[in-house]
């Protein structure tokens, strides 16, 4: 039995919230919430707990991929249920399912329509991305992908803003579109090597304009889920309409699905034409960066700035893969993880305050710290981590993506250097006009300090943000071999020998 | 004498269906009104009896009978077995509706029988005379039963319109098939097929014939730009009927797709994929667009059927063995989901009312989560999202044409599918998102219920674990053709 659990971990890790969460929506009486919520909690944390032998059973010396399982699915596609994770996927596996549990507290007394429906669908979308992130399949990694879209389409449709419709047909069209290029680009992989397997890909030769059509369909499909510009315009919509769990799990996990998806399969597959695009690549990140953050500035609306915020974020991470050295690239899988607290713990205290004065707007707030000082110490505490502030996991990836970019070329460090400085400025200023000054209303006076419940989400994440930022070490171990590996496989030419020094006119 | 024994074996299942359709018809003088639910079961004892008798002489080889214009292969007995079950579900789905529309005669039994010997033999004909009997019975039968309700202005008008341009259309199905017969002498398919790989023949009126034929057989499929009828059609019938129309039928098209274009014209391939491919992309843009701006659901289930039947066109048009299981494959599905999609429909209709507008779903899963979560893999399934059946056929077929070589093609088949997607994503933003409008509950008799939970279920269960489908399309296909 031990065995059989040990040799099938990711197995595990993905059905056991999916049918835990098939197992509450048929349990479910939507006259006792209450018995629902315990489950809810129950099975999103016995979920967290299979999924933590990952990194107690963890070769850390070994770059490749481990937990690897499977059996034949589809033989007529010779497609197949293939799992394993290497360093990059397992803290992002993990990152995951911790969220689920914190997804599922937060919701406890906010949601009171069709809880079980809710919770639900936030365990099943939990294991569907962790199925993405440790398919080796490409259809099964495909299947995963697009499924994880039908439950976020709920939870944005159901327990969204006045404006949710928009913004969920929106998103869902959008991330459809970029995916099913991505499967075009798919079958055509199969119909060059007769497999799905992603590690099959890694070694088949191509002429650069072939890669180039398949590094920009694996683009679009990952640079609208990222989301990079011009395309991440579904992101605030998605952010502002979506209920404070759908808001969370979006900005900590889903954005991560195509920040993991460009290093699984976008640079390895095609990686001379990631070389020869790199300089729009880096572009675009640098667009994100300091124009993003700009747009940040002048928000009026809490949950889309740190929508923008999260943007500029993001860029930081597409900049640190596209500049191929180890720094930026392990710069970026910090900040990618440290993103997903930071940005779930910010969207968090919207929530907070939203339950309470049912306003996003930043007007609506004033002198908070005065009636609510518990909250606003962790509030300020996310607001200086989400500024990069050193001590904070925030600096750690963004200080390591800014060396690499020195590396690479001082003015790339030198334009995304400003993010601190704007960084701060939307996210001190958003601080300062909501907690600190006078008491604005009346509504803000009668406002009641965080309760046990809130607070220990909130401390759960502060001490996550603190310990990744003073002590990085474990995570940086864990993705130490698989970036040393992923880069001196980037940095192999994938041309066909005759062809090597040929670049097709015209591109 | 022995011969004939042999012919009348081979053909029995349809014999059967033939004397029963006959027997129900007369049962039915001597039916008081209340026991007329016996009817109902013999229908479905027919279809059962007719499965057994197809099933238990099944075998892999391929049968002649009748002087080879009837055979009994592995395509057509998939077949056949595919259009007893799926007009069996029809029966289940109808039974309620057609009770609270006066409608519960012998007479809707009977022609629905008929219709489906008209599908076998369609299925099973090897000489384009017997296609066509088989076609001709399909489409009398079915212009019939969208004029059962004869009272009905908008049925009268759609079955006025269906027989006038279904005519026409077989019409120019009977005209290229002379041209044919003009240039090669013979009216059987292997014959024809022997006659133009001998290759002495005039290449422009064989194409004259082909164009015929094939605009014959898009209107029979539903293809841009042959499908002006089908939204009609589909609107005005009443739903019991456009559920039949818009499901098995497809797959008795397919087989004489097969039959002629494939097994008889295949000399002809590199010319009626031209015209596929022409129809297939057009069906696809025209499919998706229009459905965008209906508010009739039964009408944007028309569209989407339009769209439906371009990708199984990007399937045909590739021209090689594995086209056309991934066609087959794609069409059983496409049969699935459109008689789940009307099964619901005929759910929320009761007497006086029926639920055929957009708005008629609002709220649903506030009135029955259970029913609402069957119409959302339905959708899913028809937007190709997965983990749903939908995505293996669309999956497939497209594979199919970026194998042939049409890679833009497939790029441009994908970006229409997202255009299609809104229309089904907007169902179920009504279904989830709205409140309702309407709280009456939902009536509906246990067997329908267990049916139809099973029936979109199973576009879920299939979804997941496609190879067993898969296999059977391709026994079914490549025993027939190799």
């Amino acid at each position: 039995m031990v065995d059989y659990f040990t040799q099938h971990l990711l197995s595990f890790a993905i059905w056991v919230p999916v049918f835990s969460g098939i197992l509450v929506l048929f349990t479910a009486n939507d006259n006792k919430p209450n018995s629902t919520r315990w489950l809810a909690l129950a099975a999103s944390v016995i979920s967290f707990l299979v999924t933590l032998p990952l990194y107690t059973h963890f070769n850390f010396i070994d770059g490749g991929f481990q937990f690897q399982e499977g059996f034949s699915w589809i033989p007529a596609f010779n497609i197949n249920y293939h799992l394993g994770a290497d360093g990059i996927a397992i803290p992002l596996i993990l990152l995951t399912s911790f969220t689920t549990v914190i997804v599922v507290i937060a919701a406890w007394e906010v949601i009171e329509k069709r809880v079980a429906q809710y919770m639900a669908c936030f365990l099943i979308m939990s294991g569907l991305m962790i199925g993405v992130f440790s398919a080796l399949d490409a259809i099964l990694y495909y299947v995963f992908w697009e499924a994880m879209l039908i439950p976020m389409f709920l939870i944005i449709g159901i327990w969204g803003g006045p404006n949710r419709v928009y913004a969920t047909i929106k998103f869902f069209l959008y991330t459809l579109l970029g995916s099913l290029l991505m499967l075009v680009a798919f079958i055509y992989l199969y119909l060059h090597t007769g497999s799905f397997e992603i590690v099959d890909y890694y070694q088949v030769q191509m002429p650069l304009n072939v890669q180039v059509l398949i590094f920009l369909a694996f683009f679009v499909a990952f640079a609208v889920k990222i989301p990079m510009w011009p395309v991440h315009t579904w992101l605030p919509d998605a952010h502002v309409e979506a209920p404070t769990g759908g808001s969370v799990v979006l900005a900590a996990i889903a954005l991560k699905l195509g920040g993991y998806s460009f290093l699984r399969f976008a640079m390895p597959i095609a990686p001379d034409a990631a070389h020869y695009l790199s300089g729009y690549m880096i572009a675009l990140s640098l667009i994100a960066i300091v124009y993003i953050a700009l747009v940040a500035l002048v928000q009026k609306d809490m949950k889309k700035l740190i929508a923008y915020s999260s943007i500029s974020h993001m860029g930081f991470v597409t900049l640190g893969f596209f500049i191929f050295n180890n720094l930026g690239l392990e710069g970026a899988i910090v900040q990618m993880v440290s993103h997903g607290f930071i940005s779930a713990a910010m969207f968090l205290c919207v929530g907070v305050l939203y339950d309470r004065v049912h306003s996003r707007q930043i007007e609506s707030y004033g002198g908070v710290a005065n009636t609510m000082p518990t909250f606003a110490a962790f509030a300020v505490l996310f607001a200086m981590a989400n500024s990069g502030l050193p001590g904070t996991s925030g600096f750690v990836g963004e200080f390591m993506v800014i060396l690499g970019a020195i590396e690479a070329n001082f003015w790339y460090a030198f334009l995304a250097s400003f993010t601190l400085i704007f960084g701060a400025a939307y996210t001190l200023w958003m601080v300062k006009r909501v907690f600190y000054g006078e008491i604005a209303n009346a509504q803000v006076a009668a406002l009641k300090d965080i309760n046990k419940r809130e607070f220990l989400i909130l401390a759960t994440l502060a001490i996550l943000v603190l310990a990744l930022g003073i002590y990085p070490q474990p995570l940086t171990d864990m993705t130490n071999a698989t970036v040393t590996q992923l880069l001196s496989h980037l940095a192999q030419s994938k041309l066909p020998a005759a062809l090597s020094t040929v670049i097709p006119a015209g591109l | 004498m022995e011969n004939i024994r042999y012919d009348l074996a081979t053909a029995l299942p349809e014999i059967v269906i033939v004397c029963m359709a006959m027997f129900v018809l007369l049962a039915d003088q001597f039916v008081k009104n209340n026991n007329r639910i016996a009817i109902y079961g013999i229908s479905q004892l027919t279809l059962l009896v007719a499965a057994y008798l197809t099933f238990s002489t099944h075998s892999p080889s391929v049968t002649y009978a009748f002087t080879g214009t009837f055979v009994d292969d592995a395509m057509a007995d998939v077949l056949k077995l595919m259009i007893y079950l799926g007009t069996s579900l029809i029966f289940v789905y109808s039974r309620q509706y057609i009770q609270q529309r006066d409608m519960f005669r012998g007479e809707f039994y009977a022609l629905v029988l008929f219709s489906v010997v008209g599908m076998m033999i369609m299925v099973s004909g090897q000489n384009m005379l017997t296609l066509y009997v088989g076609l001709e019975l399909l489409s009398l039968s079915l212009y019939a039963l969208v004029a059962l309700d004869r009272d009905n202005a908008r049925a009268t008008e759609a079955a006025m319109k269906y027989f006038v341009l279904g005519a026409l259309a077989s019409g120019m199905l009977l005209y290229g098939m002379s041209m044919i017969y003009g240039m090669t002498g013979s009216l059987n398919i292997a014959e024809i097929n022997n006659a133009l790989q001998s290759g002495q023949n005039i290449h422009a009126v064989l194409i004259l014939g082909l164009v015929f034929i094939v605009a014959g057989l898009a209107f029979k499929l539903g293809a841009v730009p042959f499908q002006m009828w089908v939204p009609d059609v589909y609107e005005g019938s009443p739903t019991a009927v456009t559920m039949l129309i818009s499901s098995v039928p497809k797959l008795a098209a397919f087989a004489f797709v097969i039959r002629i274009l494939v097994q008889g014209l295949q000399t002809l391939a590199v010319d009626w994929q031209q015209m596929l491919m022409i129809m297939a992309v057009l069906s696809i843009v025209i499919g998706n667009i229009t459905a965008i701006a209906q508010t009739n659901l039964k009408r944007m289930l028309a569209y989407s059927t339009i769209s439906h039947i371009g990708f199984v066109l990007y399937g045909l048009m590739s021209a090689s063995i594995n086209g056309f299981v991934y066609a087959l494959f794609y069409v059983v599905a496409y049969v699935l989901m459109t008689l789940a999609g009307f099964g619901i429909i005929l759910l929320l209709s009761r007497k006086g009312f029926e639920a055929d507008k957009l708005d008629d779903l609002k709220g649903l899963n506030q009135r029955s989560p259970w029913h609402a979560f069957l119409m959302l893999i339905v959708m899913f399934s028809m937007a190709g999202v997965p983990p749903t059946l939908g995505f293996y056929a669309k999956f497939s077929v497209l594979q199919a044409a970026l194998q042939a070589g049409y890679l833009w093609l497939v790029v441009f088949a994908v970006l229409m599918a997202v255009i299609g997607a809104f229309y089904y994503l907007r169902v179920i933003k009504l279904m989830y998102f709205d409140e309702p409008i309407d709280h009456h509950p939902i009536e509906a008799p246990i067997d329908m219920r267990i049916a139809l939970g099973v029936n979109a279920l199973s576009l879920l269960a299939i979804g997941i674990m496609p190879q067993g489908l898969m296999e059977l399309c391709a026994y079914a296909i490549t025993r027939s053709l190799s």
